[in-house]
């Protein structure tokens, strides 16, 4: 009968996507990144000084349906006169393949220490931020973000 | 599938002095990771734009190093302190040493 042919050819596409999909799983993954790789990096840029908290507004996504395109807003409270401003910042993302996101160098000239921009994200994972100050005073924030669909490999 | 990037920003022609205005960016490109594979199961060389600066009358007053989880065709928003009349120049640099530029002009008064 036509129609059993075609329920097995079916069938058989379906085992065959199946069988893929695991290959898939167990097959080589890629390495990610995590909290750890995060503060390694920290640590090569800034040593073991102590960060403090509450200066910097980290604006992301509490869940992002696509991994692909999450919008960042950071926003680093300052005068931004010569005397004190914000040098840099650093975003990282500590389970992605690569933890490196972004870093902004910041001057007085630019009035406000706020840029926005648009990251991709391979899972759910935390967003790490460290603000640099004119007079060396860092300060950190973390935020997490709820991946629906991830944003890497493929 | 490559085409020539085509930055596109978004600038006031015009600001009262000490004015903070918002400048937002958008550059086409395929921000290619490094980690996706292809078809065969080849890893695709990493091919990002991975720094953009800002300069406004020949000095740099921001900057951003991407790194590759910076989406494609990436957008970037920043701000400026209009102070006197002049030329923005921006800056994108490709992996594979390319630039490319953008310039608008900006009058205070």
């Amino acid at each position: 009968m036509p129609s059993r042919i075609t329920g097995l050819t079916r069938r058989s596409t379906l085992t065959a996507g199946a069988m893929a999909a695991l290959a898939g799983l167990l097959g080589p993954r890629l390495a990610f990144a995590d909290e750890k790789t995060v503060m390694a990096e920290i640590k090569k840029l800034y040593g073991d000084k102590p960060m403090g908290t509450g200066k910097i507004k980290l604006d992301v996504p509490e869940i992002a349906e696509n991994g692909l395109v999450v919008p960042i807003n950071v926003e680093v409270e300052s005068p931004m006169t010569e005397a004190d401003y914000v040098k840099a910042v650093h975003v990282w993302a500590d389970g992605n393949p690569q933890p490196g996101i972004v870093s902004y160098s910041f001057t007085p000239a630019g009035g406000k220490a706020s840029a926005a921009t648009r990251m991709r994200l391979a899972q759910t994972q935390n967003i790490v931020c460290v603000a640099e100050m004119s007079n060396g005073a860092l300060h950190m924030a973390k935020a997490n973000v709820k991946v629906t669909i991830g944003g890497c490999g493929g | 599938m490559t085409t020539k990037p085509t930055p596109r920003v978004r600038v006031p022609a015009k600001a009262a002095a000490g004015e903070l205005i918002e400048i937002k960016t958008l550059i086409s490109h395929e921000m290619e990771s490094g980690q996706r594979k292809d078809a065969q199961g080849a890893t695709i060389p990493r091919k990002i734009l991975n720094r953009f600066s800002a300069i406004f009358n020949g000095k740099m007053f921001f900057a951003a190093d991407w790194h590759p989880a910076i989406s494609a065709n990436p957008y970037q928003s920043f701000f400026f302190k209009a102070t006197e009349s002049g030329e923005f120049t921006f800056v994108w640099k490709d992996d594979d040493g390319s630039e490319y530029t953008a310039k608008n002009k900006l009058t205070v008064g």
